[in-house]
């Protein structure tokens, strides 16, 4: 049953007894052709695009806790196309356009909201590396827009722009990137998959793969064996300790990154600010609370929360360009699992198994992503062969030296 | 997390910078038959365990020595802290 105004009204006129459930509960079946393990944004968006766009039937998302209890629920919220390589800033275009269209395509309110993102501008050279970052995204048809002081001044009044060591000389926008409410994209994909025929299994462990003659043939799983023509890894966070399930070791570290809400404000950051320099950026929730984080803590954690220096790091970041937040109570922080990989691009790819496909090391980039992700991952999985948008995140670039380092940090992920 | 340096006693965390593996110790011969997979796997491959890791830490705020902290990656708890130097002699690596 469809979403609509219509249907609210004629809800609200006979006290809402309309309204079920917005995806079943099915008992797993024994054998489907595709089981996508994760049930995440990226994974229940796979499922979408392979029943919708690449007419797949008998697909299975298994989830070990509830969907959209990992990632999908504890990022904070950006969408953005900002990237200078030409392996990913197609890519992430493409996911922009997605989302853009995304709330019509779901029948699901996402509150996919344009408000813009903006990177600071400190120095001369930096301009010089944002403006070529500008060009880099505009050829690949994406928007950006070079801001003068006085005009993010006008835009953002609350922004120091004298800070003795970061002056505020200018910014590079994304006026049509933004924020959107990211437990509502694994609601809305979910729904949309289910009405499709997609079996969403949640508390269902995958405990191990069955693997024969280097074929992967279905999927253990702690309420039983899943058969499976293709099985899809779509757990980013815990990639780790999924594939080594398979025996496979991955060019990725998973790391702890940590995000906070201050406490209810009146509108006072009307779109995204990020600040990398000071490792800080910050948005306006619908409900009022600013939602902020920086940098990861830096080393391999599977914790799910964070140590004190970096929240003071983050703090004293925030205070920096925003001194009104000194003001502001801190409501909530926590800590979410990044698969961070060796060059901090992802990968959408085959492994060495046949039947056994990879998607992760989405470092803390991965809720924008989170359409492409799952067209391109849906495309791989239909046709073996990778999306136009997606040739690039190979499991092999770091052998062939291929490698998608949008800040030339090498491999070393706590720097990525 | 507070790291039980062997030769400064309990340190802030935040005084080390973090490199990853201690396996990394062990960097491969570079005139060996397969010595471009070896030093892929050297470079980009990562055993990343969910509980006990062995890695390496800089005490870069402090004596500059690399020490081996074993951390369980679930719990952050450090149950070994000791010189790299001393590790690597005794696993056979010669300076």
């Amino acid at each position: 049953m469809s979403y609509s105004g219509f249907r609210v009204i004629k809800e609200a006129l006979t006290g809402h007894r309309g309204w079920g459930p917005a995806w079943r509960t099915p008992e797993p079946k024994a054998q489907y052709d595709y089981v996508i393990i994760g049930g995440g944004g990226h994974g229940l968006a796979t499922a979408h695009y392979l029943a919708k766009e690449f007419g797949q039937s008998r697909i299975a998302v298994i989830e070990k806790g509830w969907i959209g209890g990992g990632n999908v629920g504890r990022n904070t919220t950006i969408i953005r196309s900002n990237y200078l390589l030409d392996g990913n800033e197609p890519f992430y275009e493409f996911s922009l356009k997605l989302w853009e269209g995304l709330e019509q395509d779901l029948n699901y309110n996402a509150m996919v909201s344009q408000r813009g993102i903006l990177n600071l501008i400190h120095s001369d050279a930096q301009r010089d590396a944002f403006i070529r970052r500008g060009n880099a995204m505009i050829l690949n048809g994406a928007d950006a827009d070079l801001m003068t002081t006085a005009q993010i001044q006008a835009r953002y009044p609350l922004l120091n722009v004298n800070n003795a060591r970061f002056p505020i000389k200018g910014g590079l926008a994304q006026h049509r990137g933004g924020t959107v409410r990211h437990d509502a994209v694994a609601w809305g994909y979910a729904r949309a998959a289910d009405r499709r025929g997609v079996d969403i299994i949640q508390n269902c462990e995958v405990t191990g793969f069955r693997i024969e003659n280097g074929k992967c043939l279905g999927v253990e799983t702690s309420r039983g064996f899943i058969g499976a023509r293709k099985v899809a890894a779509c757990v980013a966070g815990s990639s780790g300790r999924l594939m080594e399930k398979a025996g496979m070791r991955l060019p990725i570290e998973s790391h702890v990154l940590q995000a906070f809400v201050s406490e209810g404000l009146k509108p006072v950051l009307p779109g995204v600010v990020t600040f990398g320099a000071g490792h800080f950026y910050c948005s306006q929730s619908d409900k009022g609370g600013l939602v902020f984080g920086g940098d990861i803590d830096g080393y391999n954690s599977y914790a799910q929360r964070g140590n004190l220096p970096v929240v003071e790091d983050v703090c004293e970041g925030g205070m920096a360009i925003f001194p009104m937040l000194g003001r502001v109570r801190l409501l909530r922080m926590w800590g979410g699992i990044m698969d961070m990989s060796m060059d901090g691009s992802p990968i959408i790819d085959h492994t060495h198994i046949d039947g056994l496909y990879f998607n992760g090391g989405w470092c803390y980039g991965g809720f924008k992503a989170t359409p492409a992700s799952g067209f391109a991952y849906a495309h791989l999985l239909a046709t073996d062969r990778p999306h136009e948008t997606a040739t690039a995140y190979r499991f092999d670039r770091f052998e062939t030296g291929r490698m998608i380092d949008e800040k030339g940090m090498g491999n070393q992920p706590n720097l990525h | 997390m507070i790291i039980d340096h062997p030769l400064l006693g309990p340190r802030d965390a935040a005084e080390f910078t973090y490199l990853g593996d201690a396996a990394m110790i062990h960097r491969p011969d570079w005139q060996a038959e397969h010595a471009l997979a070896h030093f892929t796997a050297y470079g980009y491959m990562r055993d990343n365990p969910a509980g006990a890791h062995r890695e390496l830490w800089f005490h870069e705020q402090g004596d500059r020595s690399w020490l081996v902290v074993t951390r369980d990656t679930t719990t952050h708890e450090i149950t070994d802290v000791q010189l790299a130097r001393d590790v690597a002699r005794a696993e056979g690596r010669s300076k």
